[in-house]
């Protein structure tokens, strides 16, 4: 479904990228895991269009995006999440959903404007998919708050929960368990395998928590200083003396 | 001071003040949805004020077109120019946007100088607003219209933004990465939002024209876009009401401080300067944010 091939970055001096390549198949739980540093959110940038690379290609569902704009890209089915928060944070809960609606819905300034029959009917449709969306993620007592009076773990919760409704064949999520308690992380790896398996979205997880990442994804491909030194099934993984290495060589081994 | 106001007897004075009120809150709604909805600034809505009420006076005076066509045509030109100017200077980021406006406002403004019907000191015998050839020759027929339109605009607005397109501008205000994210047509949505508020402001100077009959270039300067500014930051940029509050504010303040008679400017610019420090969000997101806390207080 995703084809990374060759990609290279490079930011002042600092290679954040050098010739990466793997591929996410098509019904996968994919993770992208490495250290603090390895150059895993500048992939997810590139795959998503913020900015391109130097060197290489990306494909998607059989078509070159890497030259493409972030919002071409997400109108392919391509959607994803940020690892700093990136909500609308002066909309409510439902607002931020109904955003995501956007490219599923037309209604223009003077439809809108003018309150045309398919406007009510398109809005109504997207307020009821909406909150359907708001009881999937455990949100749906909190449609009406601002987005930025929740606490952190929802936050994340409703940033997935604005992905899902442009209904995207493949969904990046860059590091969804940050800042969240065993608990939430939990509950979060349920709810991404449920995603992934009940909605038959593709996923790609960028995590920096190896347990959850060892527990639910079915391929892993790590990187270290931007460049990939190993890919697999996840008991491989766990078995590359390469990937030890990388992990330990950090203070906190945890990670 | 601020305007120049027809010779009218003391009876139509209050009507004279609901039409110009009217009017600059047709602007002013505009300039909200700009500002307070999708976050950009514009220096240069007398430019658009202006282009709406000589291309009107224009067409419907040398071109003899009906004015309700003129007034439609004008709204386009401008549209027109809203897009020349917002395609570029909107992939522009911060602060450019606004000096672009301001030089746009300016530009304008020379044009109507130098090639306006009349230069420098302007020109008459504009046609008075008219429709389906029933005349409007009263000021009080005349305020009607104003506000029957600015009422239909508020509604406009309202629904636009309670939809699709106004949450689309909220959220670029919030977070334009998470827009490009979500595949919002960022650039579209700013031009789309520019145009918008420029033809609200064509149709209200398309108004002014038809009604004073006599426009020169002094009307449409940069101090009436700082003015236009002022109406919407005091009246609050969040919502349209704002806009609304606003404009009759600034444009009935002016009359009010007459009796401080030579001091009234000092007044005025005291008054705006306080309101400005002291009520920065805006008189209508402050009081009606007073009126739900005493609600949420009075139901616990
Ligand atoms: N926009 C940017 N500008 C400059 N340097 C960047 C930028 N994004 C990332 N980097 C650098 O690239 C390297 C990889 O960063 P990043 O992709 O964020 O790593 P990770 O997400 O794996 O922690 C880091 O050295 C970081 O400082
Ligand atoms: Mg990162």
């Amino acid at each position: 479904m995703l084809e990374v091939q060759n990609i290279s970055k490079v930011f002042g001096g600092v290679h954040a990228l050098v010739d990466v390549s793997f591929s996410v198949a098509e019904g996968s739980l994919s993770a992208l895991i490495g250290p603090n540093g390895a150059g895993k959110t500048t992939m997810m940038n590139i795959i998503s269009g913020i900015f391109p690379p130097d060197k290489g290609s990306i494909s998607f569902k059989g078509g070159v995006i890497t030259r493409l704009s972030p919002a071409a890209i997400a109108r392919r089915g391509l959607s994803r999440t940020f690892q700093h928060i990136e909500l609308f944070a002066e909309m409510t809960v439902l607002e931020n959903i109904l955003v995501g609606r956007y490219i599923k819905s037309r209604s223009g300034f003077l439809a809108a404007g003018l309150r045309l029959p398919f406007v009510r009917t398109e809005e109504e449709k997207n307020r009821a998919k909406s909150l359907e969306i708001l009881a999937s993620i455990g949100l749906e007592g909190k449609a009406d708050e601002l987005a930025s009076n929740l606490p952190l773990g929802e936050q994340r919760m409703l940033e997935i929960g604005r992905a899902l409704a442009t209904e995207p064949s493949l969904l990046l999520l860059d590091e969804p368990a940050a800042g969240l308690n065993i608990r939430e992380t939990r509950d979060l790896g349920k709810m991404i395998v449920r995603l992934n398996t009940e909605r038959e979205i593709t996923i790609l997880l960028v995590e920096h928590d190896m347990d959850l990442v060892m527990r639910i994804s079915t391929s892993i491909t790590v990187l270290n200083f931007g460049q990939k030194i190993a890919s697999g099934k996840p008991a491989d993984i766990q078995r590359n003396r390469d990937v030890i290495t990388a992990y330990l060589g950090e203070e906190d081994p945890s990670c | 001071m601020v305007y120049a106001l027809p010779n009218l007897t003391d009876d139509s004075y209050f009507i004279t003040l609901m039409i110009f009120s009217g009017i600059n809150a047709i602007v002013a709604i505009g300039l909200c949805i700009l500002m307070g909805s999708a976050g950009q600034v514009s220096l240069g809505q007398a430019g658009f004020y202006g282009i709406g009420a000589y291309a009107s006076s224009v067409l419907s005076q040398s071109f003899g077109l009906p004015v309700v066509i003129s007034m439609l045509c004008a709204a386009v030109i401008s549209g027109i120019a809203a897009v020349i100017l917002a395609a570029p200077s909107l992939r522009l980021k911060g602060h450019y946007l606004a000096v672009a406006t301001l030089g746009f406002g300016e530009i304008i403004h020379i044009i109507l100088n130098e090639f306006g019907p009349g230069g420098p000191s302007g020109f008459g015998d504009i046609p008075a607003l008219s429709a389906g050839g029933f005349v409007l020759t009263t000021p009080a027929h005349v305020a009607w219209v104003v506000w029957g339109i600015l009422l239909l605009l508020m509604i406009f607005s309202l629904n636009m933004l309670n939809a699709r397109p106004g949450r689309a501008l909220r959220a670029l205000h919030g977070s334009e990465t998470a827009c490009n994210a979500m595949g919002l047509d960022v650039v579209g949505l700013k031009i789309k939002v520019f145009v918008l508020s420029a033809v609200y402001a064509s149709i209200a100077g398309s108004l002014y024209a038809h009604y004073v009959s006599f426009i020169s270039p002094s009307s449409f300067t940069l101090f009436h876009s700082v003015l236009l500014l002022m109406m919407v930051v005091l009246g609050g940029i969040t919502t349209v009401w704002g806009g609304l509050v606003g404009a009759v504010i600034i444009t009935l303040l002016p009359e009010t401080l007459k009796a401080f008679e030579e001091l009234d400017v000092l007044v005025y610019g005291l008054i705006l300067t306080l309101s400005l420090l002291f009520l920065r969000r805006g008189i209508v997101p402050i009081v009606t944010a007073k009126i739900h806390s005493l609600l949420v207080r009075r139901n616990a």
